[in-house]
């Protein structure tokens, strides 16, 4: 080191060369961390047998208008609502600016009588209620989700509350006119 | 301090090789404390205490527990029906759990009065703060565990916090579920980081006491040590008073263990977890009601931030602002037994957190204590403002205008003059 501090101009090429291997090294060698550390990171994200279950056929026959069922898809459920008449006009009927999240009914149904959505509240993740007969379904008839109090509507739509998004819409399609694959 | 010499032969022969022995005679026999420290300062070895008793209790709770969806809350029940003193062991892990965050908290609250984080002591109070971070890692990850509904509802919530970072939040989330939603992945990863925490604390309790032994203890002057005369050596004096210290400890802990084992658990949680109900009430353990409350005050949007994630952030922010304390603490007294002014905003600063802490296990649409039209959302909200203000504005202020009393010349003067008036 004591070298290096006195050296003449002539030497000053040598410790640049120095620097740049010490800085290569390290870098290679840092790249060559981050690549073995990434198998572990990946380690814990959802395996295969997991993604395998990603998606679910539901009959619907037996669900009367007006009444919702659960369905677990991935682990969480999804609600799914055979809509009033009453219910797909309140739907339709409001307002995009009042909304939090706005966004069309249209867009948030394949059929206008079958709302399918995750029955997983987009603030912390409860679940809400509403969908058994004789739960509260909050003050937009919808669902109301009891760990924070937020309301959702006919439509799975956020109006009031700390949620801040609607209730997902997941990927589905109708197989039949009363069967549905999601996911 | 030269090392000492050893008559046994065996103890010098390991000694020459390994001074781990002259290692333990300085620390734990020989070293230098203040002459004039009080029972405030019992609290950082019965917390060493807890952490030995949480891990000896937990490793045997282990030997009988399956991390499994479905056989989680059985292996706990067999455990206090069928497992000989299972019971107790279990109670003792459960109960140590709130045992460890009461000592710590007094630990925390002892260091905040007397200016225990001011220099050279900032490197102790930051591992300090790094050995809370991760006892709460620890707890909520333990809490999991038994897999009945608060421990599936509490992880789902807490883990849907990391939802309100952009963009990265729903991968995150993902990848610490290991799926779509908290499943037997999350359970074992749990599991498995819950037995290795532990080690890390044990990690940073032994960097947290070599601080500590290099830069000495604080005492209640806040005087530094000066001469030989301000100090006396660890053992017996303070091996003893720990000792003593450490035995009401254990009759304060038995109680709960032996008499209200349930006493600080949710009732909930003897429910197997089931993830399509949610409980009515979700709370989470008493020790992190306070920091709760924080998140949820925060319903409002500022600049376009939404209020989910701003709630994280604060919530986030009232442990990492300690970090910063050493300097937005601009007193040249460290203990407030000579801040006139001071004293009176740290006793305010203790009932703002138990105000929190009685925010956060209600509802916000409650009434505070059930006075008609205050909210509990609203009393949250101003005890949220204090506890942020109490750092940032009034510990730079009040250091800056205050006029502190006059400080004993040293800490032997202190405990003769004291003695004279008594």
């Amino acid at each position: 080191m004591s070298q290096t501090v006195h050296s003449s101009g002539e030497h000053q090429p040598d410790e640049n060369r120095r620097d740049f291997l010490t800085l290569a090294t390290t870098a290679v060698g840092a790249v060559g961390v981050g690549c073995a550390l990434l198998p572990f990171v990946d380690s814990m994200n959802p395996s295969k047998d997991v993604l395998a279950l990603a998606s679910v056929e539901v009959n619907l026959a037996n669900i009367p208008v007006g009444q919702a069922i659960k369905v677990m898809w991935r682990g969480k459920p999804v609600f799914i609502r055979h809509r009033t008449e009453r219910e797909i006009n309140e739907a339709e009927e409001v307002a995009l600016n009042e909304l939090v999240d706005p966004q069309t009914d249209d867009a948030r149904v394949e059929k206008k009588e079958w709302l399918i959505v995750v029955g997983v509240c987009t603030h912390l993740g409860c679940i809400p209620m509403g969908t058994a007969t004789g739960e509260t379904r909050g003050d937009y008839d919808g669902w109301y989700c009891p760990c924070h109090g937020s309301h959702y509507d006919t439509s799975g739509r956020i109006r009031r509350g700390p949620a801040p998004l609607n209730l997902v819409v997941p990927e589905y399609e109708f197989l039949t006119d009363t069967s549905v694959r999601i996911g | 301090m030269s090392a000492p010499q050893w008559n046994n032969k065996v103890v010098k022969w390991v000694d020459d090789r390994l001074p781990v022995i002259s290692m333990l005679h300085h620390s734990a026999y020989e070293y230098p404390t203040p002459k004039n420290l009080s029972y405030m300062w019992n609290f950082g070895s019965l917390a060493g205490f807890v952490l030995v008793t949480m891990i000896l209790s937990g490793i045997f709770l282990v030997m009988n527990y399956t991390p499994h969806t479905s056989m989680a809350f059985e292996s706990v029940e067999r455990i206090m029906r069928d497992v000989n003193y299972g019971w107790l062991i279990r109670y003792i892990h459960m109960n140590g759990a709130s045992m460890f965050f009461i000592v710590v908290f007094i630990h925390i609250f002892r260091g905040l009065y007397y200016g225990s984080y001011k220099a050279p002591r900032e490197m102790l109070w930051w591992i300090g703060i790094l050995i809370l971070l991760a006892m709460m890692a620890t707890a909520f990850m333990g809490y999991v565990l038994p897999w009945g509904q608060m421990s599936f509802w509490g992880a789902t919530v807490i883990t849907n916090l990391f939802s309100a970072f952009p963009i990265i939040g729903d991968p995150l989330v993902t990848w610490l579920w290991g799926g779509f939603s908290v499943d037997n992945p999350t359970l074992n990863r749990f599991f498995s980081l819950h037995y290795l925490m532990p080690f890390v604390i044990l990690g940073l309790v032994v960097l947290h006491v070599w601080a500590l032994h290099s830069v000495r203890s604080n005492n209640p002057t806040g005087v530094e040590i000066k001469t030989p005369k301000d100090s006396i050596p660890f053992h017996p004096y303070y091996t003893i008073k720990d000792l003593y210290g450490l035995g009401v400890f254990l009759i304060f802990f038995s109680a709960f263990v032996f008499f209200a084992p349930d006493y600080l658990g949710h009732p909930d949680n003897y429910i197997p977890a089931n993830p399509l109900v949610t409980p009515p009430h979700i709370v989470p353990e008493w020790y992190f009601l306070p920091f709760y409350a924080i998140l949820r005050s925060i319903d409002f949007t500022i600049f376009g931030i939404p209020a989910k994630l701003l709630g994280v952030l604060a919530m986030f922010a009232s442990i990492v602002i300690l970090f910063v304390i050493p300097w937005l603490d601009t007193s040249k007294v460290r203990s407030s037994k000579f801040r006139p002014v001071y004293k009176w905003f740290f006793w305010l600063f203790v009932i703002d957190t138990f105000i929190l802490g009685y925010c956060g296990a209600k509802a916000p649409d409650d009434y505070f204590l059930g006075i008609p039209g205050l909210k509990v959302i609203v009393m949250g909200q101003l005890s949220t403002l204090y506890y942020f203000v109490h750092f940032l504005v009034v510990m730079p202020l009040v250091g800056k205008l205050e006029r502190t009393k006059p400080l004993p010349a040293s800490i032997s003067e202190s405990v003769l003059k004291e003695g004279a008036n008594a």
